[in-house]
């Protein structure tokens, strides 16, 4: 006790010196951060006129809230955000069953060829989606899936990263619970359902967040899949609109802009601490 | 748990084991039925037909035909492809240093002061937002003519003139490495800041108690001990860098400016606007293949740079 006191009590001006240095940085370097969506919003109530204007205004003069509701009119946003909401929440869904699935049997079933199976699993992780696009994009026209949410929907269901991050936490389960709902004659499918999924739920969490961020941001796939106005997710619906209006009217487009991420922000402020604590996890690769 | 294993040792499991591993074969062919066929039927048969492709010319509609290795000389030759080549490593040296000190030296001082939870989600906000919305906003702040805010800022009050970011060829990879680090930079912070949590504070204590000031311990104790999470995040980094597209696309069209053509983008132009597909995968292997070698010669460095305790 006094051996610590006497350790602080020297340092403790220097300390508090470097705190407030560091505080200071630290919220020049967040002011970094916040600029580019500040100067969206400030864009986003400035007129066609003022866009134009020289030396260029910082605040919007008069403040046009109608580019917000030009916004919603001109764009399909209803539709493009149930569009995104179904792909990604059905995405999450998918692969989280059939992931953890495959996991737990590399987890915890011995059967001929597991190592070699895991290790073809592992190597896949390392092909880059756009090197299989333009056969994927073949194959998928052959099925009829192009221009529909099919295309968006199956193919990112295989997921080996995720079978092999939640193979890690099915393996930090304890096998003596599995045991013994097996001598109370438990089925396999039992006993993943009942005991493992519901001991995996951080790592399933974890995972659904991540996933669903990246569906619901995804550009390159409905890029590539998705002709159609109406199947448009709210990247594309904003891409486009962009393509067509952006330097016509910034006012316009950063408005739409804004209302494509306003959303996700929402949700992000609400369940920041689970959304943080997730992607450090799938950073650490699941340790 | 050790008293509940001792307690029940297997010889005690009443069904033998011979006929547990016979069912078994059943239940992992159940079980991994969803991923492996699916990752046969979107993920190694296309990869096997970008092969076949690789070495075809088609364009969708005419007739296939053989070519041998046409296309990767074809390819290998064409000047727009040494551009984006060239441009993909660039830019991955360009982001990945600067990236990852920087979120280095801000996980670190988050690991110091108190009320860290405020900056995490400061940070953390370019994360969430889709790459299309990251390039449309540092459009109007990089874009050239009256309403890009830096240069027409730093013209009003230093009367500098900047370069136009967006449309020289040679400014722009400079403006999206920025933007790339801009918005990856809270998503690195938060992965390190977690590993310099997993440190003992008694490592560093001790490290205090023997004399070590701030910088002998940052690397001596800090750096060793969080190799692993900056490996892992070096070759995450380093493979997405190699794939760079969705934010260079809506934020330049490299089709009006080379300077920002990647490998991705070749890809894309030659199977989607050109459909010539069998360039267009081979550009696609060659990507590929690089993405191997660069993961490669990171695991062959790893053994020197990385410390992995027990």
């Amino acid at each position: 006790m006094t051996l610590s006191h006497v350790a602080v009590a020297g340092p403790g001006r220097g300390a508090r010196a470097r705190q407030v240095l560091l505080h200071t940085a630290l919220i020049l370097g967040g002011l970094v951060m916040l600029f580019p969506f500040a100067w969206m919003i400030l864009t986003s109530f400035k007129g066609e006129q003022q866009m134009l204007h020289s030396p260029l205004d910082w605040l919007p003069a008069p403040w046009r809230p109608e580019n917000y509701t030009d916004a919603l009119s001109a764009l399909p946003f209803g539709q493009a955000y149930w569009n995104s909401f179904y792909i990604a929440f059905l995405n999450v869904v998918l692969t989280l069953t059939t992931s953890a699935m495959a996991a737990y049997a590399f987890a915890r079933i011995r059967f001929r060829g597991s190592g070699a199976l895991f290790v073809l699993f592992l190597a896949t992780q390392m092909v880059p989606s756009q090197v299989t696009i333009v056969p994927l994009y073949l194959m998928l026209s052959e099925l009829g899936w192009v221009d529909s949410h099919l295309s968006l929907i199956v193919p990112s269901i295989v997921n080996p990263f995720a079978v092999f991050l939640l193979r890690q936490f099915i393996r930090a389960v304890p096998i003596e619970l599995e045991e013994a709902a097996r001598l109370d004659g438990a089925n396999r499918w039992t006993i993943f359902w009942r005991i493992v999924v519901p001991n995996i739920k951080p790592g399933l969490g974890a995972y659904a967040i991540i996933a669903f961020l990246g569906s619901w941001n995804g550009y390159f796939f409905p890029l590539i899949f998705l002709n159609s106005p109406e199947l448009a997710t709210v990247p594309l619906l904003v891409a486009r609109f962009a393509g067509d209006h952006g330097a016509i009217n910034y006012g316009l487009t950063l408005a739409a802009t804004a209302i494509s991420i306003i959303p996700m922000m929402i949700a992000f402020l609400v369940g920041q601490r689970r959304i943080l604590n997730s992607m450090a996890m799938s950073g650490l690769g699941g340790r | 748990m050790a008293v509940l294993t001792k307690a029940r040792p297997k010889a005690a499991l009443p069904v033998p084991p011979t006929k547990i591993r016979h069912r078994d074969g059943w239940w992992a062919a159940f079980f991994l039925a969803p991923q492996v066929i699916g990752l046969f039927a979107f993920l190694l048969f296309p990869l096997g037909f970008a092969f076949v492709l690789a070495f075809m010319k088609w364009d969708g509609l005419g007739e296939k035909s053989w070519v041998g290795f046409d296309n990767f000389t074809a390819i290998l030759g064409e000047p727009d492809f040494h551009t984006a080549l060239w441009n993909t490593l660039k830019l991955a040296v360009l982001t990945i240093p600067v990236g990852l000190g920087l979120a280095l030296l801000i996980a670190v001082a988050l690991n110091t002061i108190k009320g860290k939870g405020f900056y995490r989600v400061l940070y953390f906000l370019p994360v969430i937002t889709s790459s299309v919305a990251v390039a449309l906003m540092w459009q109007v702040i990089l874009a050239s003519g009256d309403y890009g805010v830096l240069n027409n800022t730093v013209r009003d009050w230093f009367g500098i003139t900047l370069p136009d970011w967006l449309d020289d060829k040679n400014w722009v990879l400079l403006a999206i490495a920025v933007v790339t680090i801009w918005s990856s930079l809270g998503l690195n912070v938060v992965i390190f800041l977690a590993g310099l949590q997993t440190i003992p504070p008694q490592l560093v204590e001790a490290a205090r108690i023997d004399g070590a000031g701030p910088v002998r311990i940052f690397r001596s104790v800090t750096l060793p001990l969080v190799s692993p999470t900056i490996f892992f995040t070096m070759i995450v980094s380093v493979i997405s860098s190699l794939q760079a597209f969705d934010q260079i696309y809506v934020l330049v069209d490299p089709e009006h400016n080379d300077g920002a053509r990647t490998i991705v983008f070749q890809v894309y132009e030659l199977g989607f606007l050109k459909f010539e597909f069998g360039l267009s995968s081979a550009a696609a292997l060659i990507l590929l293949v690089l993405t191997l070698l660069v993961t490669l010669v990171q695991f062959g460095a790893q053994k020197r740079f990385v410390h992995y305790d027990s």
